[in-house]
């Protein structure tokens, strides 16, 4: 059995909000200016053009990209073989939410339901626990906006309407939201699973790079044709219209019952920041 | 698609030449207020006491920025999704306010609104928070501190880059997505 050191924990969990609320990822960077260089429109071209020097201000300044650094979304891989010394997993990863986002500046945006009172750090942290074979921990965070999570859902399909059902429910979903969740999005989609099974999938695929292709055929044309049909919406950068609504759709399909078809949208801005670590 | 330097306060005579898809550069001060400051806002109202700042010729923008760090009058301020403060935008487009900044969408009576006492409503990029920001030169919590990224702060901006997103005239800058070709 490995040991992890708790404060090690602390440190990495913290630098990884630091630095995704800083840094936009290059992925994400290289599609903004791809994005810019194929839109004929003015304004299209300036948001994007806006997008890009906002980056590289934030790097600069080290001031976070944008003012809504999230809730702290963690997908966590425990390995079996490692634990953490000094302390529980759990409470480390939210002191690390806590430094990273009061060493850095970051909007602590974390608040009771009803009452609203801010909690005042960020935190509770969101994690995501999972067990796999080996002796490392591997933890994703995600700074995930509250304007783009507002425009997810979660739906209950027919089995009957399939993937034609799940397409026409992901493109009017996208179009609803218009220009509301800071569009070109990015789109998670998760089907299949259980009812709260698929969010989690959904959001989870929103941590793949975009240039990276689906290793599943079947998903990945699936993807590219859910792409297609929503940039076709026209609804462009910040909804001022254009060819990119979305910089990116990631399917995540995992079996379900018998009687269900369970589908997740969960909609990313085009800041799309995130960063992992393994210790 | 014209371009205009606007001060604050703005006037009727301002917001009438205005159209959807103008670009606006914005100097003088302006209020940030979001979700809770609203409420709290409309709390003051039905109790008929003063407000924090003057709403005659105001420009509310739906903000709620990040620390300030060292040396910055503020940190990243972006706008923040605008169809939440919906339900009280056109009692204060009534009592005075003239325009709102944020991002995304308005309903029906928010419009109605605008048209009736002349306001307008002003997009911001939504994510480019830094660069904002940059024309955000003094910022100063006035009430409700409390609230922390929701307090309402008076901000001093030069030059502050928006677009018309809906002009009091009817006009809309936004597309309707095209959802015939897409399926």
């Amino acid at each position: 059995m490995r040991d992890i050191r708790y404060s090690d924990v602390v440190e990495a969990v913290a630098a990884l909000c630091m630095k995704a609320n800083t840094e936009l990822p290059d992925d994400v960077r290289n599609k903004l200016t791809q994005a810019m260089a194929e839109e004929d429109s003015p304004s299209a071209k300036e948001v994007l053009r806006q997008l890009l020097e906002n980056a590289d201000l934030s790097m600069e300044t080290k001031l976070p990209l944008c003012q809504d650094c999230g809730l702290a979304v963690y997908y966590v891989e425990v390995g079996d073989d490692c634990r953490v010394a000094g302390g529980n997993l759990r409470d480390a990863i939210n002191e690390g939410t806590r430094k990273g986002y009061g060493d850095g500046y970051l909007r602590k945006s974390a608040c009771d339901p009803l009452t609203r009172a801010n909690t005042g750090d960020g935190t509770p942290a969101i994690i995501h626990f999972d067990l796999v074979p080996g002796d490392k921990l591997k933890i994703a965070y995600m700074a995930k906006g509250g304007g783009a999570e507002n425009m997810s859902r979660v739906t209950m399909l027919a089995p009957a309407q399939g993937w034609e059902g799940i397409k026409k429910f992901v493109v009017n979903r996208v179009a609803e939201a218009g220009p509301n969740p800071c569009p070109p999005t990015v789109i998670g989609v998760g089907i299949g699973g259980t009812f709260e099974h698929a969010a989690k999938i959904a959001k989870r695929g929103l941590l793949r790079k975009l240039d990276d292709t689906h290793p599943d055929p079947r998903v990945a044309a699936m993807e590219k044709e859910l792409e297609d049909a929503l940039n076709a919406l026209g609804i462009g950068p910040m909804g001022l219209g254009g060819k990119t609504t979305v910089l990116g759709v990631k399917i995540t399909l995992e079996p379900c019952h018998l009687a269900s078809l369970p589908l997740a949208v969960n909609v990313q801005c085009h800041s799309q920041r995130h960063e992992e670590v393994e210790l | 698609m014209a371009e205009y330097k606007l001060n604050t306060p703005l006037t009727d005579a301002d917001i009438e030449q205005l159209k959807a898809g103008d670009v606006v550069f914005l100097s003088g001060t302006i209020y940030s207020a979001r979700d809770a400051a609203h409420k709290k806002l409309f709390e003051l109202l039905d109790a008929g006491k003063k407000l924090p700042f003057d709403l005659e010729g105001s420009s509310i923008y739906y903000v709620g920025p990040s620390p300030a760090p060292p040396g910055r009058p503020i940190g990243s301020a972006g706008p923040t999704t605008s169809y939440r403060m919906d339900t009280y935008a056109p009692r204060l487009h009534s009592l005075g306010m003239k325009a709102s900044i944020g991002k995304g969408k308005r309903n029906d009576e928010v419009k109605a609104a605008m048209k009736e006492h002349k306001g307008v409503y002003f997009g911001a990029t939504g994510g480019a928070g830094a660069l904002l920001s940059n024309s955000i030169v003094e910022s100063t919590v006035i009430a409700f501190d409390e609230l922390g990224p929701e307090a309402i702060r008076a901000m001093k901006v030069k030059d502050f880059p928006l677009l018309v997103i809906n002009d009091c005239h009817g006009g809309e800058l936004y597309v309707k997505p095209r959802l015939d070709t897409a399926e």
